[in-house]
C-alpha cells in the first residue's frame, strides 16, 4: 500500500489527539487524546520501517536488522507504564478535588 | 668609628621605635616618661648622626642597600640609603634641632592631658622619623616614602587641637595643598622610571644615565619635581597651606618651618641639582618663583598682627630666598640658608610659643607690648633672632643671605635689587614685630599682666642653645672675601656642581656694606614706627591689601575651590543622580515591569500551557521547513 495512505492516518490521528487535548476539559480524555498523539507516531514509524525494509538495497545487506519495529515495543511498553502513573494520578486528583477538570489544577499560578 | 655605617638604620628606627611606644602606650604612660623616651630616642639619633657626620667628612660618601623593595623582570628598586655630605649636614639639622624642640615640648604641652601629651610626642617622633627616611633615601622612591610621611605627620600635628573645626580645615588645607604637589613629585618619578629605568640617585646622576634624557625630558621632569617642591616648601602658587598651620601646637610650628617639612623641597632640588642644572628653562622658572614668593610673602608680613602668622610669612619669604638660590645655581648658598634659617626660626618660632605661654594663649601682638621687663631672657634670644634673620654682619643670617645676594647679583643686576627690597621687607617687619611685641607699654589685660612670668627652663634652655647657634652659625660658611674658608661649601663640594658665578672682592665688600646700611635703615625705620606702638584702628587703602594677604585665599576660593565645588554639585545632582542612578535604577524598573507582563503568561491553566507549546511546535515546524 502507498506509504501516503498511512502518513495521512497518522496525521489525522496525531491533530485529534492535539485538538483533544487543546479543547477538552476531562482530565482521562485528555489522557487517551495523549495516548492517541502517542501511537500516531508509533504508527508512522512502524509504516516507514516497512517501506524502508521493503527496498532491495537493504533485503540485500546481512546485517538488516528491523530496528524500528522493535523500538514501537519499546514505546508501547513504556506508554503502558506511564499509563498506569498516570491514572494514578488521575485517581489522587479526583479523590482530592472529585473532579477530573483539569481547569481546576491551576494552583501554580503566578 | 668607621663601623658607623652599619649603625645607619638606627638613625630613623630609633624615632619610629618612639612613636610606636608612645603611640600604643598612651593611655598607661605618665607625662614625665613619654617626655623622656620621646626626647631621648631624638638624642640618640642626633648623637648618631654626629658620628656619621664625622665619618663622612674622614671618609666620604657611602651607601647602604638592605633589601629589594620592588623587583620586577626588569626593574629593581633597593630599599637604599644615600649617606653623603648633603643628608650628612640635613641629618644634623634634623636631629639637632628636632631634639631642641622636644625637650621644649615636655615643658609646652605640660597642659595637655596625658594620653594626649603622649599621642602629641608620637606624632612628633613620626614626624622626625619621616623626615629622616626622606634625608635617607637612596632613590626617588624611598625619599617619595618620607615625603609623604611628613606631609601625614603635619595634617595630624596641625589638627592636633581637632575638636576645633577651623583648626581641622587648617589640617586638610595644608594636606590637600601637598598632594597638588605630591603629584607633580609622583608624575617626575614615573617620568625617570620610564626613561632611564632607574631612580637611584647615583646612577641617575651620573653623566652617562643624564645623556639618555632629551632637553625635553629633562625640563619636563625638574619642572614636575620644581611643583613637589612647591607643595612642600610653600612656594606660590601653593604657600598658603603654610600660614594656616599655625592651628598646631607652637612646637610644631618651630618643627615644621626650621626643621623638616619645608626644607624637604630644598633637599630634594639641591640633590638633584645634576638634573636641574641642565634644565635652564626650569631654573628660571624657580628663580622666578622664589623671588615673586620671597617678595610678597615679605609685603604680607609687614600687616599680620599675629604673632606666629608674621613668623609664618617670614619663612615662606625665606624659603623663597632658598629657591632663588637654587634658580640661580647657587646650591651651596640655599643648603647654608636652610642650615642657618633653621637656628633662627626655630629660635623666634620657640620664643613666640614662650610669649604665648606668658600671655595665655593670647597670640595678638596688638594686645601684647613691654614684655622686655617680664621675660628677659625670651626677648633677648628673640632679638638675636631677627638680628640674624635680617642679616646683621657678624649673625648667622648675614651670611647665608649674603651669598644668596651675590649669587642673585651675578645673575643680573634687577634679581639683586628686588631681593634686596624682600631683604630689606625682612628686617622691616621683624623688627617691627620686635618693638610691638617686648619694647613699650602693655597693653593686655590686668589678668594678662599679673600672669606674666619667664618661661620654665626647659623652654629657655633651647632658647639659649638656638640663640647660640644663630648668632655663630654662620662661621661654617664665612665667604673668601672676608678671611674665611667657606668650610660649607668645600664640605659639600663633592655633591654640589655649584654653578654660581664669582663676584671679585670689591663687588662683595660694596654689596655687603650696601645690603647692611639699607637694613640698618630699615630697622631704624621700624624702631621710629613702632617703639611706642598704640593699637591703632583697621589698617585702610593698601594696608588693608596686605592684611588681607593680597586677598590670595580669596582669590583661590573663587577662582578654584567654588567652581570645582559647583562641579562636583553638578556632577552630584546630574550624573551622578540623574545619569548613573537612573540608569541602575531604570534597568531594575525594566525588569520588574517586564516580568510582571511575563507573569500573565502563568495562568495555571494546563490547556494554555499545551496551546503554547503547540504554537511553539508549529512555529518550529514551519522554521524548518520554509526557513
Amino acid at each position: 500500500m502507498d506509504i501516503k495512505a498511512y502518513m495521512a492516518l497518522s496525521l489525522t490521528l496525531f491533530t485529534i489527539g492535539i485538538i483533544g487535548v487543546l479543547v477538552r476539559r476531562n482530565a482521562i480524555i485528555v489522557f487517551m487524546c495523549i495516548e492517541l498523539m502517542l501511537n500516531a507516531v508509533n504508527l508512522l514509524l512502524v509504516a516507514f520501517s516497512k517501506m524502508h525494509a521493503a527496498s532491495d538495497a537493504v533485503k540485500a545487506s546481512a546485517t538488516y536488522v528491523s530496528d524500528a519495529q522493535i523500538f514501537v515495543f519499546f514505546i508501547m511498553v513504556v506508554a503502558a507504564a506511564e499509563v498506569s502513573v498516570g491514572l494514578a494520578i488521575i485517581v489522587m486528583l479526583y479523590r482530592n478535588t472529585h473532579s477530573v477538570d483539569i481547569n481546576f489544577l491551576n494552583r501554580l499560578k503566578n | 668609628m668607621s663601623n658607623i655605617s652599619a649603625l645607619i638604620w638606627l638613625i630613623p628606627i630609633l624615632p619610629l621605635i618612639g612613636f610606636l611606644i608612645n603611640g600604643m602606650g598612651r593611655k598607661q604612660l605618665s607625662k614625665g616618661i613619654s617626655g623622656i623616651i620621646g626626647s631621648a630616642v631624638i638624642l640618640a639619633s642626633f648623637i648618631l648622626s654626629v658620628l656619621v657626620f664625622f665619618q663622612v667628612k674622614e671618609a666620604g660618601a657611602f651607601n647602604v642597600n638592605y633589601f629589594d623593595f620592588i623587583r620586577l623582570s626588569d626593574f629593581k628598586l633597593g630599599f637604599e640609603f644615600k649617606i653623603d655630605q648633603l643628608s650628612s649636614i640635613f641629618l644634623l639639622i634634623i636631629t639637632g634641632i628636632g631634639f631642641l624642640i622636644h625637650v621644649y615640648s615636655t615643658s609646652y604641652m605640660h597642659e595637655e592631658p596625658s594620653k594626649d601629651f603622649a599621642k602629641y610626642f608620637a606624632y612628633l617622633n613620626l614626624f622626625i622619623f619621616s623626615m629622616l627616611l626622606l634625608v635617607l633615601g637612596g632613590n626617588f622612591v624611598i625619599m617619595f616614602i618620607g615625603w609623604e610621611g611628613v606631609g601625614l605627620c603635619s595634617y595630624l600635628l596641625i589638627g592636633f587641637w581637632f575638636k576645633k573645626p577651623e583648626y581641622t580645615s587648617a589640617a586638610n588645607k595644608a594636606f590637600i595643598m601637598n598632594r597638588i604637589g605630591d603629584l607633580g613629585f609622583l608624575l617626575a618619578v614615573f617620568w625617570l622610571i620610564a626613561k632611564v629605568g632607574t631612580t637611584n640617585f647615583d646612577v641617575l646622576f651620573a653623566p652617562e644615565t643624564l645623556k639618555l634624557l632629551t632637553a625635553n625630558d629633562v625640563t619636563g621632569i625638574t619642572l614636575l619635581l620644581f611643583v613637589g617642591a612647591t607643595g612642600k616648601s610653600a612656594q606660590i602658587p601653593l604657600y598658603t597651606w603654610l600660614p594656616d598651620a599655625m592651628a598646631g601646637p607652637t612646637p610644631v610650628s618651630a618643627l615644621i618651618h626650621a626643621a623638616t617639612m619645608v626644607t624637604a623641597g630644598i633637599y630634594m632640588i639641591a640633590r638633584s641639582n645634576a638634573l636641574f642644572s641642565l634644565a635652564p628653562i626650569t631654573q628660571t622658572v624657580i628663580t622666578v618663583v622664589g623671588l615673586a614668593t620671597a617678595l610678597l610673602a615679605a609685603s604680607i608680613a609687614i600687616k599680620q598682627n599675629d604673632i606666629k602668622k608674621v613668623l609664618a610669612y617670614s619663612t615662606v619669604s625665606q624659603l623663597g630666598f632658598m629657591f632663588l638660590a637654587l634658580g640661580t645655581g647657587n646650591y651651596t648658598a640655599a643648603v647654608f640658608h636652610v642650615l642657618t634659617h633653621a637656628f633662627f626660626k626655630a629660635l623666634m618660632f620657640l620664643g613666640s610659643g614662650s610669649v604665648i605661654h606668658a600671655m595665655g594663649g593670647e597670640q595678638d601682638i596688638r594686645k601684647m607690648g613691654g614684655l622686655h621687663k617680664h621675660m628677659k631672657i625670651t626677648s633677648i634670644t628673640f632679638l638675636i633672632g631677627c638680628l640674624a634673620i635680617s642679616g646683621i654682619p657678624g649673625f648667622s643670617g648675614f651670611f647665608s643671605k649674603d651669598e644668596i645676594l651675590a649669587g642673585a647679583y651675578g645673575y643680573s643686576s634687577m634679581l639683586y635689587g628686588i631681593a634686596l627690597f624682600a631683604a630689606l621687607l625682612t628686617a622691616f617687619y621683624m623688627f617691627r614685630l620686635y618693638f610691638i611685641t617686648f619694647r613699650g607699654s602693655f597693653r593686655g589685660t590686668h589678668e594678662q599682666a599679673h600672669h606674666l612670668h619667664e618661661s620654665p627652663a626647659a623652654m629657655t634652655i633651647p632658647l639659649i642653645i638656638l640663640a647660640i647657634l644663630s648668632v655663630v652659625g654662620g662661621a661654617i660658611g664665612v665667604p673668601e672675601a672676608l678671611g674665611g674658608k667657606h668650610e660649607l661649601a668645600q664640605f659639600l663640594a663633592p655633591v654640589i656642581k655649584s654653578a654660581a658665578h664669582h663676584l671679585d672682592h670689591t663687588t662683595e665688600y660694596m654689596l655687603m656694606a650696601l645690603s647692611t646700611a639699607l637694613v640698618l635703615a630699615s630697622i631704624f625705620a621700624a624702631w621710629s614706627l613702632y617703639k611706642n606702638y598704640k593699637a591703632s584702628g583697621e589698617a585702610t587703602g593698601f594696608g588693608k591689601v596686605l592684611q588681607n594677604k593680597w586677598y590670595v585665599d580669596e582669590l583661590y576660593q573663587t577662582a578654584i575651590v567654588q567652581p570645582l565645588s559647583a562641579l562636583g554639585t553638578f556632577f552630584n545632582n546630574i550624573i551622578e543622580k540623574k545619569g548613573i542612578d537612573g540608569f541602575v535604577n531604570g534597568v531594575g524598573k525594566a525588569v520588574n515591569y517586564g516580568s510582571r507582563q511575563l507573569r500573565l503568561l502563568q495562568s495555571g491553566q494546563v490547556g494554555a500551557y499545551v496551546l503554547l507549546m503547540v504554537i511553539g511546535m508549529l512555529l518550529l515546524f514551519i522554521i524548518q521547513l520554509f526557513v
